[in-house]
């Protein structure tokens, strides 16, 4: 754990309960400062990283104290990675019906996933369907309009 | 008179405008809480028009965007009319994404929302 030449990185435990992200979010929104990513990316990350450790302990652990959520974060001045995993059953991510269709627009869930596939590079579920990993590379043009 | 944590209450003539005051929509209470509120001047106090003013809010996760829909349910059910404004242009791109800019009546800030609501 802690910044090293190459980056940080940060790995631990969390409990299964509503606002357990936040012993991993102020860290990791200090790191994307101290590597210099712009704003938009901070908003962007933040929110991927919020949905997935919350999808992991609402719809993975359902809450449970006996489970963890296993979090890794990694963050470099040109790349984020970060891999959330629950110890719930899994499930499959492309049965999450689109959000944005026209019949959908006003169902109250359903966008997390959406919105961290959107906001992030990669996006990737193991075959089970616990373990998420999520990257986002630096974007040259988000540097630009941020100047 | 209500007691309000999550939001502020002002009238602008007919039109209530209602500021959030939380810089981060993130925690389940607190979109239980304020999403009570907001619930609570369209329910009890019989508001019809209302402009979500966004200009505190810097951050809100999905769980938030489900609650706005609810409320703009509520609203509609009442034959009532709701407007979110001065969003930041991260939170707008949240809306573009979800295509949930094609839900709500979003404006650029309170004056053109009060003037959209007025009409």
């Amino acid at each position: 754990m802690g910044t090293k030449t190459n980056g940080w990185h940060k790995e631990l435990h969390l409990p299964s309960e509503r606002g357990a992200s936040r012993h991993i979010m102020e860290e990791l929104l200090d790191q994307l400062a101290t590597h210099g990513w712009p704003q938009s990316d901070v908003f962007a990350i933040h929110l991927a990283a919020e949905e997935a450790i919350t999808n992991a302990i609402v719809h993975g652990n359902k809450l449970d104290e006996s489970k963890t959520v296993h979090v890794v974060c990694r963050v470099s001045s040109q790349m984020v990675r970060i891999e959330v995993a629950d110890q719930g059953p899994g499930f499959d991510p492309k049965s999450i019906p689109d959000c944005t269709l026209e019949e959908r627009l006003d169902v109250p869930n359903g966008r997390g996933v959406m919105l961290m596939r959107s906001f992030m590079t990669r996006l990737e579920y193991n075959t089970t369907g616990n373990r998420v990993l999520m990257e986002k590379q630096r974007d040259p043009a988000a540097d630009a309009a941020a100047e | 008179m209500s007691t309000h944590r999550r939001i502020d209450v002002s009238a602008h003539g007919p039109v209530t405008v209602v500021q959030i005051v939380d810089k981060k929509i993130l925690d389940e209470s607190a979109i239980q809480e304020m999403g009570s509120e907001i619930l609570g001047l369209i329910e009890q106090d019989g508001r019809r028009s209302l402009a979500l003013d966004f200009s505190h809010v810097e951050y809100l996760s999905s769980a938030a965007l489900g609650k706005l829909i609810t409320l703009d349910r509520k609203m509609k059910g009442h034959q009532g009319r709701l407007s979110l404004c001065s969003i930041r242009p991260e939170i707008l791109e949240v809306f573009k994404i979800t295509k949930l800019n094609k839900v709500f009546d979003i404006r650029k800030d309170v004056a053109e929302a009060v003037a959209a609501l007025d009409a």
